[in-house]
């Protein structure tokens, strides 16, 4: 009787379960560990015997995190850098959706074609290629020296400017991509029929369009501030060694200090801090899905 | 005893409110609208009719500021309004989407134009409210768009258009959304509210019952041009083409040559071997002219045996009978081919029909009852 729904329902949860909770949980697992010199480089293990392995569970790599500043100022300057990447992606994917939503029809496809077409390369092929744009002797500043706008090169490589420009870039198309669909939608005959009842055209468009798309630009922000909070190749490659972001101190700890343990509490802390966003999101696409209902 | 007739358009010294001069309205290479003139008077319920792409909506458009004339110029209350965006307009539209706000509640909606000019909060409140009780809204005030019937956010979005009590109402196919016996309750709905608002309205409809139950004078339109305006019963009795017979409700036309028959008199030779037709018109004709004779079905009486006093009889035999349930109409083919509507009422329940398929029948209409056009 039930048993299809019963399958329907299974399938997608097995999956989640499989590729998303049990890693969780030995991550978690790792987080209330012990450094140990031995391969894993943790203790204890289900080795020692399930009941052992328990009672030597304890928070001090948390403890560790609370008490050692470095890792507060990460996870604050990566929220710092999200939310302004995020304002940035707004100010900048909106008028290109709004272009795109009010571009002839035989465009359209083309220039959606365009937003997407980053994506055919390698994601770390095009951060390296913002190198060679953006350092001391690279194509922005070539360019800017030859049309006489500076006498010297900008430094703007290895800088915090660096990281917001290679996000903004990287998330652009998250950002354009839903607020485009809003924009989409919106029936014409809302701002003549603003401009019919006394609005300009400027008016009928904070009064009407920007709430109509207001789903689209809040959907868009959190696809760029999720990815964006944990972002490590970016600032890694663009941002040099002034740039603290969380994604970049777990990195570190994994692999340059290969302390286990502690990369993994930093993990735990991010997800949990990622949570509310993801929530808040759900929820907004929720709503939205009713609204339309 | 009698009211006086409103009838503005024949009045020489009455100006109008909204004219048309000399209009012409070009997409590219396409003339959507081509040289056209008209009057339209204060407190009129006008009616532009036509089929799609005839230019009516182009012409609506014109009116609420979304288009510009690309020659000739059209007036507002004596005023040249090209070049006035539709904001600075004294003219409100009742999309044919409807176009309410999604995002706004039915009152915010309705408060949406008053809002922009200089009204005090409490002012908008009691405007607002007057839109609402005008309508039969007051219950859902607070409402979303979408969480209202059809027929509501019709009214919705007629109440939002008149709040700003614009001189000029236009109303852009307003009932085409709802079903039938909605759409005829609107009607008089609508006809009521234009009454006691005194407003001018001017509708766009490809409805030509819709246009003749609402509408004080009826502009029947046709590849950018007015074909011919008049009242609902000048535009049904007295086409002044073809194509406005045809277009309005159901017509037969009869095709032959001319010949004088006397004062206002004419016989139509029509086919060979059948007695001339014999018509009234004031219009002339000259000997011999080709013309059309329109009669409407239901101005031909049909019967089993000859009819003596009708001045027009032809024989035939029924083809088709098509029962309406108030009304019958019968396709009689005549000895040329042609076919004839003929449309009885049926005004007794129970009465057994005399007339089947088949049957050998005589048609028959007096001299007035048809109109001899000449295109």
């Amino acid at each position: 009787m039930n048993i299809r729904r019963f399958i329907l329902i299974a399938v997608p949860y097995a999956w989640l379960l499989a590729l998303f909770l049990i890693p969780f949980i030995i991550v978690f697992k790792i987080s209330l560990s012990d450094l140990a010199l031995s391969i894993p480089p943790y203790s204890p293990t289900a080795k020692d015997g399930i009941s052992a392995m328990f009672k030597a569970f304890d928070l001090e790599n948390f403890i560790f995190l609370a008490s050692d500043d470095l890792y507060w100022r990460a996870y604050l300057s990566s929220l710092k850098i999200a939310l302004i990447s995020t304002i940035l992606a707004v100010l900048v994917g909106y008028p290109m959706a709004y272009g795109m939503a009010r571009a002839p029809e035989e465009w359209r496809p083309t220039l959606m074609m365009l937003v997407i077409l980053p994506f055919w390369t390698s994601f770390l092929i095009r951060v390296y290629a913002w190198v060679g744009i953006l350092s001391n002797e690279g194509l922005l500043n070539q360019f800017l020296l030859w049309l006489g706008i500076i006498d010297a090169p900008l430094t703007i490589m290895n800088t915090t400017t660096a990281v917001y420009i290679g996000i903004v870039y990287t998330y652009l198309p998250f950002m354009i991509l839903p607020i485009y669909a809003a924009l989409d939608r919106l029936d014409e005959s809302l701002i003549e029929a603003a401009e019919d009842l006394g609005c300009s055209r400027l008016k009928a468009f904070w009064l009407v369009t920007i709430p109509l798309s207001r789903n689209g630009i809040i959907a868009g922000c959190f696809l760029v501030f999720i990815p964006a909070l944990g972002e490590f190749v970016i600032p890694s490659l663009l941002g040099g060694s002034g740039t603290l972001m969380i994604g970049k101190v777990l990195f570190e700890e994994f692999f340059n200090n290969r302390d286990w343990p502690v990369a993994s509490a930093v993990a735990v802390i991010l997800l949990l801090i990622l949570i509310v966003p993801i929530v808040l999101f759900q929820r907004n696409q929720q709503r939205q899905a009713e609204v339309e209902s | 005893m009698s009211q006086p007739v409103f009838a503005p358009w024949d009045d020489p010294n009455e100006k109008p409110l909204i004219r048309f001069d000399d209009v012409t309205k070009r997409f590219g290479d396409f003339v959507a609208i081509d040289n056209l003139s008209l009057s339209i008077y204060e407190s009129e319920f006008f009616a532009l009719l036509g089929p799609s792409g005839c230019g009516k909506t182009t012409m609506m458009r014109m009116l609420a500021g979304f288009e510009n004339p690309s020659a000739g110029k059209i007036e507002l209350a004596g005023k040249n309004i090209a070049g006035v965006p539709p904001n600075k307009r004294a003219v409100n539209m009742m999309f044919q989407s409807y176009a309410l706000f999604p995002h706004l509640s039915i009152w915010e909606n309705i408060a949406f134009g008053l809002k922009r000019g200089d009204m005090t909060k409490a002012d908008i409140a009691v405007r607002v409210e007057e839109m609402l009780k005008l309508t039969r809204l007051t219950k859902f005030a607070k409402r979303k768009p979408h969480q209202i019937s059809g027929g509501q956010r019709q009214r919705v979005a007629l109440a939002r258009a008149l709040a700003k009590a614009p001189k000029l109402l236009l109303l852009d196919e307003p009932l085409g959304a709802l079903d039938k016996k909605l759409r005829q309750d609107t009607q008089f709905e609508l006809m009521d509210i234009q009454e006691s608002t005194g407003t001018t309205f001017v509708i766009v409809t490809h409805d030509q019952e819709e246009a003749m139950t609402v509408a004080s004078r009826v502009a029947v339109m046709d590849e950018g041009q007015i074909i011919q305006v008049a009242t609902p019963d000048r535009i049904y009795e007295a086409p002044n083409s073809v194509y406005v017979a045809d277009f309005i409700g159901d017509v037969n036309i009869i095709s032959g040559t001319v010949k004088a028959a006397g004062d206002e008199m004419y016989h139509l030779d029509w086919v060979a071997n059948e007695a001339p037709l014999l018509a009234a018109s004031d219009r002339t004709f000259s000997e011999s002219q080709p013309a059309h004779l329109a009669i409407r079905p239901e101005k031909i009486a049909i019967s089993v045996d000859k009819p003596t006093e009708m001045k027009n009889a032809v024989q035939g035999t029924v083809l088709d009978i098509a029962y309406l349930g108030n009304l019958s109409t019968y396709h009689v083919q005549l000895g040329g081919g042609q076919v004839i509507k003929a449309q009885t009422a049926n005004t007794r329940r129970l009465s057994r029909r005399t007339i089947t398929w088949e049957d050998s029948v005589w048609i028959s209409w007096s001299a007035t009852a048809g109109v001899l056009l000449e295109r």
